[in-house]
């Protein structure tokens, strides 16, 4: 038959292999990922040498030769030199609560378990009651907040705020910044894009001379200069003027970074909103708004990071932070070993990081849950 | 079925276009389809010697345009010649400078409150769809209602579903733009505006940006809007839609209106130069 070399019945399934060992497994991603090539090997060789003189120092001082219980300095003399970490034992409570009474600091504990519980909820989606959630912790918890911290009313004691201090100051100062500034971001945006003149200078100039000055001259200026300029006799809480000045500050650098987000978006969604009849506050609000600030998750993520950090400055006006209330705490004779400050350092940065870390994990994954992808 | 249909225009999509442009072509002369469409003697918009200037650029010069309530009118002529300026005038995406322009008996205004209340009695429709890409179909055609209109969600919902359902894609309500077809979110952008009951319907070429094959289910529902008794301003060089379903077809270069007449006499006989050459162009 002629065409029976064309023709072919299979007559047997053949049965699925296992891939060569060489391209699977951890010898095959060790292949393709670190040794693919002789300057891949020779990076890779190169970073390990870089882990080997690093990594075990570091876990040397923070661990192997670290003092984890000890009564003052002598202690973790003896230990060697490692951390000290009885030292952070001791002084958690000044780092966490500054100079708050300890008999008061269980308002602080109620204030924190709050925060905590609202944003953790607020923060997972599958969570419900959003909207009640987000307007109690906007409006209902500052408020309280304000009460308890403060006190003289309702039979609480008056906490004045040079007391405060520790991780309850940069809290405050962070999370004030972070509220007040996103919302204030998106006004001085939305004037800076105005076609009313005196709305679109009064907004370029606020944000351009909030930016064009440093932070630290906006503490100066809040906690020594303001008071001159204010009637005899009027004095106005030191916190509460940092906290509006960085609030402030941070609010122009928001509007920024609002506005690239504003300005990604098209002509044509402005137009579709309007000749449906929506007026301009909900064109805002309902369309632009909610794909501006989409795109700028990174950015506002950004600039949140950069206040947290940044509030450790609010020390050159006399206020101790956490890193503040951990310097103040080197001081101290009872615990004055060569190895104190290290520690302090390494816990401060433990703080920071855990929070920074935080939000920074947080808005990726914003990022990828808003990601509806559906544009062509 | 709508769906059956568009799967099968899509695998073979050339032949279908034309297969398509002949069956337009020979429902043209089918008047009897056009007649039974009242066009009553009020007016929906009247335009009078209306211009408009883009910095010292004269973009339209004394435009005099009336439009009755019902009527369908279709907008051609060469690109640049401000047919989209004229429509975008008539619900204010664009200010004119001088002239008069009235809609419904409103008179176009500085007066914000005039211009929303204009906007919500005209509805529009664009070369890009403009569909909000953050919201679903259904969440984009409810908007307006619930927002403007201040209807009850539930409501604005089923007369969303019913006007999506007369374009023929209630099964997409739950998709995001992004999801769906050209020609698909061309008839979303056309169910949103008429969720909220317009009384005026201004189409800017709602076929050009669009692939050959999905033409047709967008004029089809435009088809079927005209025989609801619609006010229809069309821009669109879809001269069979124009023979089917237009009243009069106006002809506008360089920011004058040339020429208008009712297609049958417009398209065989057209008087002015520029109108011959323009459809000697557009018709080969
Ligand atoms: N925003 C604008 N600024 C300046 N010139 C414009 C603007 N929009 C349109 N034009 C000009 O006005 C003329 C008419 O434009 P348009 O109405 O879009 O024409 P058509 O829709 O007929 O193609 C064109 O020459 C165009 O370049
Ligand atoms: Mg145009």
């Amino acid at each position: 038959m002629s065409n029976s070399t064309l023709s072919f019945v299979r007559t047997t399934m053949e049965v699925a292999k296992a891939p060569p060992a060489s391209t699977v497994g951890v010898v095959g991603w060790m292949r393709k990922n670190l040794f693919s090539s002789w300057i891949n090997t020779a990076l890779t060789l190169f970073a390990i040498y870089l882990v080997w003189i690093i990594v075990p120092p570091i876990l040397d001082f923070t661990i192997f030769n670290a003092t984890w219980t000890a009564d003052d300095r002598e202690g973790c003399l003896a230990g060697g030199h490692g951390a000290c970490w009885a030292y952070v034992e001791a002084k958690f409570g000044q780092f966490i609560y500054g100079r708050y009474p300890v008999e008061e600091r269980w308002r602080v504990n109620i204030v924190f378990a709050i925060m905590a519980i609202g944003t953790v909820t607020l923060a997972i989606p599958s969570v419900p009651y959003k909207k009640w959630n987000a307007i109690f912790m906007l409006v209902i918890f500052p408020i309280l907040a304000f009460f308890l911290l403060v006190g003289g009313y309702f039979g609480l004691h008056h906490v004045e705020t040079p007391l405060w201090g520790g991780l309850l100051v940069t809290l405050v100062v962070a999370i004030t910044g972070i509220v007040v500034s996103l919302p204030l971001g998106v006004l001085f945006a939305l004037g800076r894009r105005s076609e009313m003149p005196v709305v679109r200078m009064v907004s370029i100039i606020f944000i351009e001379f909030w930016r064009g000055v440093p932070l630290i001259t906006v503490l100066f200026m809040a906690s020594v200069m303001l008071p001159l300029f204010l009637p005899e006799g009027v004095t106005f809480d030191k916190l509460m003027r940092v906290l509006i000045g960085v609030a402030l500050f941070s609010a122009a650098y928001m509007a920024e970074v609002v506005r690239g987000g504003l300005q990604a978006i098209g002509k044509g969604q402005y137009e579709g909103a309007q000749a449906l009849g929506l007026p301009y506050w909900k064109t805002m609000n309902l369309i632009i708004l909610p794909q501006a600030l989409k795109l700028v998750i990174p950015g506002i993520v950004n600039t949140f990071i950069g206040l947290f950090k940044d509030t450790t400055l609010v020390l050159i006006v006399g206020l101790f932070d956490l890193l503040g209330a951990i310097q103040l705490s080197f001081t101290d004779p009872k615990w004055s070993t060569p190895m104190t400050s290290h520690t302090g350092y390494v816990f401060a940065a433990f703080g920071f990081f855990i929070f920074c870390f935080s939000m920074s994990r947080y808005s990726i994954f914003m990022e990828n849950r808003l990601h509806t992808g559906h544009k062509r | 079925m709508a769906r059956q249909a568009t799967k099968k225009t899509a695998k073979a999509p050339a032949k279908r276009a034309t297969a398509a442009k002949t069956t337009r072509a020979k429902k043209a002369p089918a008047k009897a389809a056009k007649s039974n469409l009242v066009v009553s003697d009020e007016v929906a918009i009247d335009i009078t010697n209306m211009d408009k200037w883009y910095g010292d650029f004269h973009v339209l010069k004394g435009i005099d345009l009336k439009v009755m309530k019902g009527e369908r009118i279709v907008v051609c002529g060469p690109s640049g010649s401000g047919k989209s300026t004229m429509i975008r005038c008539i619900n204010r995406l664009e200010e004119h400078q001088s002239g008069r322009i009235e809609v419904d008996g409103i008179e176009l205004t500085n007066d914000l409150k005039k211009i929303d209340e204009i906007r919500r009695e005209v509805g529009m429709v664009f070369q890009h769809f403009n569909l909000f890409p953050h919201l679903t179909i259904l969440e984009n055609c409810t908007l307006a209602p619930i927002w403007v209109r201040k209807m009850p969600k539930a409501e604005a919902e089923e007369v969303a579903m019913e006007y999506l359902t007369k374009v023929r894609i209630p099964e997409q309500a739950n998709k995001y733009p992004g999801q769906l077809s050209g020609g698909q979110q061309q008839r979303v952008a056309i169910a949103r505006s008429l969720c909220m009951s317009p009384r005026i319907m201004l189409f800017d070429e709602p076929t050009s940006a669009l692939d050959p094959e999905m033409i047709k289910e967008v004029l089809d529902v435009m088809v079927d809007l005209a025989e609801t008794g619609m006010t229809m301003i069309v821009v669109t060089h879809e001269m069979g839609f124009a023979r089917q379903v237009a009243n009069r077809v106006i002809f506008m270069d360089e920011g004058q209106i040339i020429e208008q007449n009712e297609p049958e006499t417009f398209f065989t006989k057209p008087k002015h130069e520029r109108t011959k050459l323009f459809l000697s162009q557009i018709l080969h």
